[in-house]
């Protein structure tokens, strides 16, 4: 099913159309300048001082003998900030620089700045801080039943959200239960955290950095220089990826620190160690399930209990736990819901935001529950799927009627009914495809294929009452008699394709060919995160909004100009077109030095809270839908496995730039297939283990698969286009998927994520 | 110290601190920030540079080691009638998402195609497999490389 956009030719790089990214040549060239890689005269390199502790209190900290280091110019603790020493995104909770605690490994306690960045780091390393060990409470459960120091005012549960639905005690023909873990992922952006601070003449700072959202930042920074917002100007520079790894503040606090107290320009740069102690990790899960079915397989009730590890400050827990419940039922109808889900706080590294933002922990859980629940009723996994998935019109666990397309059915035979993949057959592959890849470990021997399947869902945009909206400004002029129209977005582009989407929104709905996309600044009005896979739906809906501003006034201009009926007028080919006089008067003729220049702001419908006792209420704006399937190769005497293929079936409203929309699911399968089998973040006593790309092992071309891609675009009503958010979907029951065909061929029961080797060998 | 190498066919002599790598060299004091700083222990393949005609991550390089070599970046692929083959294939194939990595993968897909001008998909994947990358899942890095080899033998171009 492919809908058309009536009315819509598909001109070149217009919505719709296949468009090479503008930054794509430069990018590949490496001329496009990231945040690590600006430059200023006279600038400095910052370095930070971390606690080597979980949880300590802080008796001193001495820092003459760095400061007397040639070269050293500056140090810096908390005593010198300004303004608020918190920041945070929901809750501001955490320490600009330690003041009384550390509460994990990797807290910033102090910054310098040096003439080169070796002299900073050895300063950093003269830093003499003098702690008091406390007892760390690492134990999330330990956390959760009250047990241990209360890290915070208040206690450790940051977040306890409860559904209620339905009957309490509800009788089922059918139990399974299940208990599951997922581990802490890491965002592993490839560029580091970075940034250009310089210090303004006003007495404010000028930042270049690496954000998802440059307003909060402002506001965070603000307050914490105690500085008026607009003496805090920030500009995007390049963004290395993100992945919600870049929500939180990292550098930029410290280097406008540093370069309003030395007057210099302030460069800091993260190395890859530094990088996982320097932003919040996917929140490590354990999922209790129980649900209950009719004979039929039809689902009766899901009872879930969900504990999160927020480690040390809040960060957005709040939020993704109670993303977590939300979704702890999938896309699945069930008339009886009891769900709690909580996050707390530990002496482990925060976490926070990444790709999938809770949806991704539950989906494994009521996933391996599906199959599980299948296997009990000798039942197909995708039949039992398809006996209780939800259509438009049906009521999640929320008790909110999907009234959006809700296309699962379909999206689950699509890659059910996908031609499986060959055979393997060891004379014909090559050995570095086979389980063990370039190791040689085996040619074919103890080699099992499984299949797997997983369906997800999760809320776009931001949800639960919050007033979110993006503002856009769009300017047109004539510039060497050529229309030329002006986008100017707060939108961060990470690297998705949003400033590309920007232009042929314009494209579209100007009819010029020029089009350029300012730098994303906080000159203009805000356009919330490039998160929760809502930009192209928020700063898109802006873009549009003020392009159909732009071109009433163009139109009103030409009715007054010839004397024209407004209804009659319209934009195309860079003219006015008059319809009943069949004339066209060019752009360039009608505006001549004329600047038409409209800002708007775009929302999307209003959300409410939940209600707090049962969960139930219109929450969310948006749900959107994926299906996977996972062919597996598995050395069963080794626990080796090969994912010889995945097939993503995904429902994108209006894709708006297709091959775009691929890279976002390619890139999502790769990071769920990375979730499944390899990349944890692992954590002992506190002390992450493997802060490198040595030891944290994320997916490399002889990881990954070939990928199948079927897109459905079945366009909404209440968005841009009909379009739907992207960037998350592919990667939520891709993990499930894998594991499932990891079962498939083996028959053991697997619980954790990722699998570990030894697990599938049965000698764990 | 003092490193005197040819860059991208100009000569340069540059002081440098002996701990410094040549991808530190490069990128803060030769003003060539093309070539990336991922994870600078050599496993991610960002700053992946030719020195003496041999792909190399220049993050395991000190910068000492150029001394009197032939270094080659990504700046210094394209010629005055635009980017290189390889460059272009990556534009156009959708392969650049963020970006981080391409520089290095650049010159990497241009390394195997100098050694195989036609590579099987599975030589792709293994001549790849030093090069991280975390947004495209590497689908349409592939369709770069197979379409910039078709570009490359249509050109008769081997680097």
């Amino acid at each position: 099913m492919t809908a058309t956009w009536a009315g819509q030719r598909a001109r070149p790089g217009t919505v719709g159309t296949g468009t090479i990214r503008a930054d794509a040549i430069p990018k590949s060239r490496g001329d496009f300048a990231f945040s690590s890689d600006l430059y200023a005269d006279g600038m400095l390199w910052g370095a930070t001082v971390r606690s080597r502790y979980p949880y300590a209190r802080i008796k001193s900290i001495d820092f003459s003998a760095a400061a007397v280091m040639s070269g050293v110019r500056c140090v810096l603790t908390h005593h010198d900030v300004p303004g608020r020493n918190r920041f945070g995104l929901e809750i501001r909770d955490q320490p600009v620089l330690a003041d009384d605690a550390v509460r994990y490994v990797g807290e910033p306690v102090a910054v310098v700045a040096a003439d080169h960045p070796e002299i900073a780091r050895r300063a950093a390393e003269a830093v003499a801080v003098e702690y008091e060990r406390l007892d760390a409470l690492t134990d999330p459960r330990l956390a959760l039943s009250g047990v241990g120091p209360d890290l915070h005012d208040g206690g450790n549960v940051v977040a306890h959200h409860r559904i209620r639905k339905g009957s309490a005690e509800p009788a089922a023909d059918v139990v399974v239960r299940g208990v599951y873990h997922v581990g802490t992922q890491d965002q592993a952006f490839l560029g580091p955290e970075s940034c250009l601070a310089i210090p303004a003449l006003d007495g404010g700072v000028e930042l270049y950095c690496s954000t998802q959202w440059l307003h909060i930042d402002q506001d965070q920074l603000a307050d914490v220089l105690s500085l008026p917002l607009d003496k805090v100007r920030l500009t995007l520079s390049g963004v290395g990826g993100a992945f919600g790894g870049r929500e939180d503040l990292s550098v930029q606090a410290h280097a406008c620190l540093l370069a309003l107290r030395t007057g210099r320009p302030i460069k800091m740069v993260y190395d890859r160690e530094e990088s996982f102690f320097g932003h919040v990790h996917r929140h490590p899960a354990r999922l209790e399930y129980e649900h209950g079915a009719s004979a039929d397989g039809c689902l009766v009730y899901v009872r879930a209990r969900i504990l999160l590890d927020g480690g040390a400050y809040a960060s957005t827990s709040r939020a993704v736990a109670s993303n977590a419940g939300c979704f702890a039922c999938g896309p699945y109808e069930v008339p009886n819901v009891s769900v709690d889900s909580y996050a707390v706080y530990t002496n482990n590294p925060p976490c926070g935001a990444m790709r999938g933002f809770g949806a991704v922990q539950s989906c494994f859980g009521y996933e391996s529950q599906m199959d599980k629940l299948a296997a009990e009723l000798g039942l197909d996994p995708v039949e039992v799927r398809l006996r209780n998935a939800v259509g438009t019109g049906s009521a999640m666990a929320t008790g909110q009627r999907i009234d959006g397309p809700a296309p699962v059915a379909e999206l689950l035979r699509r890659v059910r009914d996908m031609e499986p993949p060959a055979p393997a057959d060891s004379s014909t592959c090559d050995d570095v495809l086979m389980p063990g890849g370039a190791a040689n470990t085996t040619h074919g021997e103890g080699v099992r294929r499984g299949v797997g399947y997983g369906v997800s869902v999760k809320n776009i945009c931001k949800s639960l009452g919050y007033d979110d909206y993006g503002t856009a400004r769009v300017r047109l002029s004539i510039s060497g008699g050529e229309p030329v129209a002006e986008v100017h977005t707060a939108a961060a582009e990470v690297g998705q394709g949003l400033t590309t989407v920007q232009a042929q929104i314009v494209r579209t709905e100007l009819g010029v060919r020029q089009v350029v996309v300012v730098p994303a600044d906080t000159r203009v009005g805000d356009a919330g995160t490039s998160s929760a896979s809502r930009q192209t739906w928020i700063s898109g809906g802006a873009v549009r909004a003020a392009c159909e501003a732009v071109r009433d006034r163009v139109l009103r201009i030409a009715a007054a100009t010839l004397g024209a009926e407004l209804s009659e007028l319209w934009l195309a080919d860079e003219c006015v077109r008059s319809e009943r006089t069949a004339t066209d008067v060019p752009l360039a003729e009608l505006l001549g030095s004329t600047n038409v220049d409209e800002t708007r702001v775009f929302r999307h419908r209003q959300t409410f809270p939940l209600d707090p006792e049962t969960g139930q209420g219109d929450g969310h704006v948006a749900f959107a839908f994926a299906a996977h399937r996972a062919v597996v190769d598995v050395d069963t005497e080794l626990g080796l496995v090969r994912v010889v293929e995945i097939a993503c079936a995904e429902d994108v409203g209006r894709a708006m730039n297709p091959p775009a929309v691929e890279g976002q699911m390619h890139g999502g399968i790769a990071q769920g297939l990375g979730l499944a089998l390899m990349e944890e973040v692992q954590v002992v006593d506190g002390y992450i283990q493997n802060p490198s790309f040595t030891d944290y092992l994320i997916p490399t071309t002889l990881d990954m698969p070939p990928v199948r891609l079927s897109i459905l675009e079945i366009p909404r009503d209440d968005s841009p286009y009909g379009l739907t958010g992207v960037g998350e979907p592919a990667l939520l029951s891709c993990p499930a998927a894998v594991v499932a065909a990891i079962r498939d061929a083996c028959g053991i029961d697997i619980t954790r994520i990722p699998v570990r080797p030894e697990i599938i060998a049965g000698c764990a | 110290m003092r490193l005197s190498c040819t860059v991208n066919g100009q000569r340069r002599d540059i002081d440098v601190c002996p701990a410094e790598s040549l991808l530190f060299a490069l990128r803060e004091r030769m003003g060539l920030p093309g070539t990336k700083n991922a994870c600078e222990q050599g496993e991610c393949g960002s700053c992946t540079v030719y020195l003496d005609g041999v792909a190399v991550c220049a993050c395991l390089i000190a910068a000492g080691q150029a001394e009197g070599g032939d270094v080659v970046t990504v700046e210094g692929l394209a010629d005055d009638e635009g980017p290189h083959p390889v460059q272009q294939a990556f534009a156009e194939s959708g392969a650049v998402q963020c970006g981080f990595c391409t520089p290095g993968l650049i010159v990497a897909v241009h390394d195997v195609l100098s050694h195989s001008p036609r590579p099987t998909d599975a030589a792709i994947r293994e001549a790849l497999a030093g090069n991280l990358c975390r947004c495209t899942g590497y689908e349409k890095i592939f369709d770069a490389v197979r379409s910039a080899a078709v570009r490359m033998s249509a050109e008769g171009k081997r680097r």
